[in-house]
This record gives C-alpha cells, sequence and structure tokens, in this order.
C-alpha cells in the first residue's frame, strides 16, 4: 500500500477495495517498525485508527482525502495532539485549537498519523536542533534529511507517511525534500493559511508539502490553498484547479538559468543532474536562456537580519506565564523570564533571538533592520525583472547533498550556506518546489522551478511533465521496503 | 571583523531576557560574531531611493478585520495550558515588595 499514489489511494479507497482502518493500521505499523531508527516523529496520534473507522463508516464521495493519512509537522496546532515545535518551551502545549490548514484537511477526511520532528522552532537546516533528537536520513543513515521540516521529508521518503505538511521559511521544505529524494513545495507568501501555525519569521514563513510526486501535492495543494480570514497575510485570489493543470504541455515555456546559481559552491554531481533535466525539458519543447538576478549576493545576509529581528520578535511571546513552560522556584518575575528562556531555548534559538535583538536594538535598526528590508527590494525585483522574459526559473535546490551529522553543527555560518539557493525565492515570497532529479554518490539531488507569485499550478504543471518522464521520484530507499 | 567581547554578549542577552553561563560564553561570542559578521555588508550599501519592503507581494497592503467581537470568552480552556494559575487570574512572584 505505501508504493501507491495518493490518486491511487484514493480510489481503492472509493472502491472498498481497502479501508482507511487498513491503510492508517499499515503505516501506524511501518511507523512502529522504522521511526525508532530515524526519528522522525515527535508523537503519534493515538486516535488515527478510530478516525479511520468513522471515516470507513460514513464513506462520503464529497471529501477528496477521505480516509488518507498524513503526518504534520509540529509546528501546526492540533487541538488535544500535543504541539511542541521541538522545544523544550511547548514540551507540554495541547493547542485549545485547529490550524486552518488542520480544519481543512480534517474537512477534507484526512487521518493525522502524528506530528514530525523539526528543528526547534524551524531554525536549523539539519534537523539537529531538535529537544527531541535528530532525524536521520532514510537513504544515509549518517547523513542529515535536512531542515528544518526534516522529520516530515523522513517520514515521506521511508513511507512512514504517504505525504506531509511542513513549513518553509528560508528552503525548510525544499532543502529537506532535496536530501530526502522528494517533491516539496512552498506556495507563495499569502497562499496557505498560518493561522495556528508557530509563528517563527513572519514576513516569510509559508505552509508547504513534502509528497512524492508533483500529481500528489497538487491534490493536497487544493485542499489546503485559498483565503483565511483569520489569518491577516492570506491573500484572497481565485484559487485554480491544480489537478487539471498539470497536463498542459510544455512547447513554448521559457525557463531561465540564474548564472549566479552556477559557480563553484555547487557540487559536481547536481550541476551533471541539473544539465540532465534540462535536456528532458528541452526535448518536451522548452526553451531555455541564462537570466540574471544581480543583487542575489546580499540574499545570506538580508535573511539573517530580517529572519532573527522576526524571530526576537515572535518569541517575546514565550515569558514562561500563560502557556509553556516555565522554570521552577522563580525568585522574582525577572528571574521568571530569563530562567524560563535561558533553560528552555536551545542554543541556535537563543543566537538567532540574540542577533535580532541586536539588529532591533536603538541605534542600530537603521543600519540592519531597514537597509535589510530595502535591499530586500531589489532581491524582488530582480526576480520581477526576470519573469518578464520567462515563465519559470531552474536553480538547484540545495549546493551540496544530504551532509554528515554533526558535520556543521560547530559552525552556523556553514549550516546557513546550505539554504543560499532556497533563501532568495521567500524573500521574495515566490513560490518553487523542489523534485528529485538523480543521485550523487548514492545520495539524492533535488533540482527546483521557481514561479511567479500564485504560479504554483505552473510549477506543478512542469513538475509533473518532468516526472512524466522520469522515475527519479520513484525511487526508495532499500532498508525502507 | 569584530569580535563582542563578552560584556557586550552578557549585556545583549539581557536585552533578550536570556541568561548565559560563564561556561557558554566565549562559544556565544564567537558564533554570535561569525553571524553578525555575515550581516554587516548590509550597512555599507547606497540604497538611498529604494523603498523599504514591508510586504514580501508588493502593491498588498495588510488587511484590518472589523473592531468587533468574534470570539466567544473562553478563558477556562485556553488557562489550561497555563502554569500556575488562580481564581482564573495568571500568578507570578510578587513584583511589588
Amino acid at each position: 500500500m505505501h508504493r501507491n499514489s495518493i490518486n491511487e489511494l484514493v480510489k481503492l479507497l472509493f472502491t472498498k477495495k481497502i479501508s482507511s482502518s487498513e491503510l492508517v493500521s499499515h503505516y501506524l505499523a511501518r511507523i512502529k517498525k522504522y521511526d525508532s531508527t530515524i526519528n522522525s516523529f515527535i508523537t503519534v496520534n493515538d486516535q488515527a485508527l478510530k478516525q479511520a473507522r468513522e471515516i470507513d463508516q460514513k464513506q462520503d464521495p464529497t471529501k477528496p482525502l477521505a480516509g488518507i493519512p498524513i503526518a504534520i509537522k509540529d509546528i501546526f496546532c492540533t487541538q488535544g495532539i500535543k504541539t511542541t515545535c521541538a522545544s523544550k518551551m511547548l514540551s507540554n502545549f495541547i493547542a485549545p485549537y485547529n490550524a486552518t490548514v488542520i480544519e481543512k484537511l480534517i474537512t477534507a477526511g484526512a487521518i493525522i498519523l502524528g506530528k514530525t520532528n523539526m528543528d526547534e522552532f524551524a531554525m536549523g537546516s539539519s534537523n539537529e536542533n531538535s529537544y527531541y533528537g535528530p532525524v536521520k536520513n532514510p537513504w544515509n543513515l549518517e547523513k542529515v534529511p535536512g531542515g528544518s521540516s526534516g522529520g516530515s521529508a523522513a517520514a515521506v521518503a521511508a513511507n512512514l507517511a504517504p505525504i506531509a505538511l511542513g513549513t518553509d521559511t528560508g528552503g525548510s521544505i525544499r532543502q529537506p525534500a532535496a536530501f530526502c529524494g522528494l517533491t516539496g513545495i512552498k506556495p507563495t507568501y499569502g497562499r496557505v493559511s498560518r493561522f495556528g501555525m508557530v509563528a517563527f519569521a513572519s514576513s516569510l514563513d509559508q505552509c508547504g508539502i513534502f509528497a512524492h510526486s508533483a500529481e500528489d501535492a497538487a491534490l493536497l495543494m487544493q485542499v489546503i490553498a485559498g483565503f483565511d480570514p483569520k489569518d491577516s497575510t492570506s491573500v484572497n485570489t481565485d484559487v485554480p484547479n491544480y489537478t487539471a493543470e498539470l497536463n498542459h504541455p510544455l512547447k513554448g515555456l521559457r525557463i531561465g538559468l540564474p548564472k549566479e546559481y552556477f559557480t563553484a559552491d555547487l557540487e559536481t554531481g547536481i550541476a551533471v543532474a541539473i544539465d540532465e533535466a534540462i535536456g528532458v525539458l528541452e526535448k518536451l519543447g522548452a526553451s531555455i536562456q541564462e537570466i540574471s538576478l544581480p543583487h542575489n549576493d546580499l540574499a545570506l545576509a538580508v535573511y539573517y537580519v530580517i529572519a532573527p529581528a522576526e524571530c526576537s520578535s515572535n518569541l517575546a511571546r514565550y515569558d514562561g506565564v500563560r502557556y509553556g513552560m516555565r522554570c521552577e522556584n522563580p525568585k522574582n518575575l525577572e528571574d521568571l523570564y530569563t530562567r524560563t528562556r535561558s533553560e528552555c531555548f536551545s542554543d541556535e534559538v537563543k543566537r538567532r533571538i540574540m542577533v535580532g535583538t541586536y539588529v532591533l536594538s536603538s541605534g542600530y535598526y537603521d543600519a540592519y533592520y531597514l537597509q535589510a528590508q530595502k535591499a530586500r527590494t531589489l532581491i524582488a525585483r530582480d526576480f520581477q525583472q526576470a519573469f518578464n522574459n520567462i515563465d519559470i526559473i531552474l536553480a538547484p535546490s540545495a549546493p551540496t547533498t544530504a551532509f554528515k551529522l554533526n558535520e556543521k553543527t560547530d559552525n552556523p555560518i556553514n549550516m546557513y550556506l546550505s539554504d543560499i539557493y532556497t533563501i532568495p525565492v521567500n524573500l521574495a515570497g515566490l513560490p518553487a518546489i523542489s523534485l528529485p532529479a538523480g543521485f550523487a554518490d548514492e545520495l539524492p539531488v533535488g533540482i527546483q522551478l521557481i514561479g511567479n507569485h500564485f504560479a504554483e499550478s505552473k510549477i506543478l504543471n512542469v513538475a509533473h511533465q518532468y516526472q512524466k518522464q522520469t522515475d527519479w521520484h520513484l525511487k526508495m530507499p532499500e532498508s525502507f521496503e | 571583523m569584530h569580535n563582542y567581547t563578552k560584556e557586550e554578549i552578557k549585556n545583549l542577552a539581557n536585552l533578550a531576557k536570556i541568561a548565559i553561563k560563564d561556561s557558554e560564553i566565549d562559544d556565544y561570542a564567537k558564533k554570535i560574531s561569525n553571524i553578525i559578521n555575515l550581516i554587516e555588508k548590509i550597512k555599507t550599501i547606497d540604497l538611498k531611493n529604494i523603498p523599504p519592503m514591508s510586504h514580501p507581494l508588493e502593491n498588498i497592503n495588510q488587511r484590518l478585520r472589523e473592531d468587533k467581537v468574534t470570539e466567544t470568552n473562553q478563558r477556562e480552556l485556553l488557562q489550561k495550558n497555563a502554569p500556575l494559575i488562580e481564581n482564573g487570574l495568571y500568578l507570578v512572584p510578587s513584583i511589588i515588595e
């Protein structure tokens, strides 16, 4: 069952060839068998089987995902199931409400299998920064799965869930999708509701999907996309029929290759995979041209001003008073705040809060934060300029394949460089998808397709046409068959 | 390249309501110096006539909702997650001696 696409599973369920309880039991058994090896779940939903039985009893053809199991990054509030953000700070937190995307999934008939591991508060690129321990890459247990949505990526790659939700602030869906051989989409800023999604950097965060194929991702996009009055950054524009749009032929498609992305930093195996992908897309009728994103070299600096600044502001709410952990026997209010935050945040989270506090502090705001916001305008304009002449951008998803556990934990800057190809997309608020496009040294390689604002259907369309010609997305790690 | 001193790091931690142990402070100073040096170049580029981006989608303004009550009072439910409450109030150490 775990080798079927979502589309196939929906049909099998609808024609009663299988039941949701069989399907959910199958995945729960796989989690039990394999998750001690990869540590991809923080909490397994003990009500999943009961919920599957209920779905089986009242078969409802209007529910597009009736009976389909899904894994959820532990950053989305789920009523009655712990939401920890992989932090000691929220290790006891049970949300009193569901995030809008969770409500939409339940309405569509999906069954939550559990909550997946992640870098604490989504800060990290390797999933080593979790209060619940690191996640291992199913393709090679000595390697990281990427981050911050590493648990969702590893769970889908090892087929412990057929599909999963993640979030992407600077690459947290696309980089782990690349490292784990998955299709991972980060929609346009404002496309999917963030109500009930724990905030890290509010001008960058967006909810997205890990799947085995663009076709599966399109089915889930249909369910989660759309306006939400409860999210003030949600945008009220029409949601297209993503599945119907998958089948457009690519003849005449104009693809841009940003010259700034193809430098010596890029591993050879990834450059080779991109060349092969270009060949496939050209055969389908696409034309390739070089483009320039001249302010690309500012992106990392801009991101590491804006993201920590917003993080320091958002995480000020964790004060040990209203929810979350509190230190033992506080001497006074100051001690309560300080000790709670010191004992319950990890070093990386504390560093980012401190950097954010620094760039926002009196006398420094104009020099760092305001400058970064201006430079962000230039980065976004570069993309708009490029989209005058092309339809989509093809780029690497990450400069390397999955790296070794502990390889980069000692130097935050080395870790940050893992996101150099994904960060500019968040700064510009664009949608992008990472696709499996080959292997280098037996590890998956990802390529990234970047679209203009609200062009999710275009990048899903190109991804699907590519996947009809290739079988990289069908490969699965041997030890988890 | 500026290396942040122990005192600067302690001051920064204090502003962020974080306490750092003496044994950890060198590591924090080194890593935070590296991060701030990474972003340092943003200070020197000429961006005089460029507007700051306040929303990732240009031409979209922050939507405001009507100023009316939409939620019912769910104090008990919301306080289930509180570390310490009494009679519906959050308890903190005494502030006025």
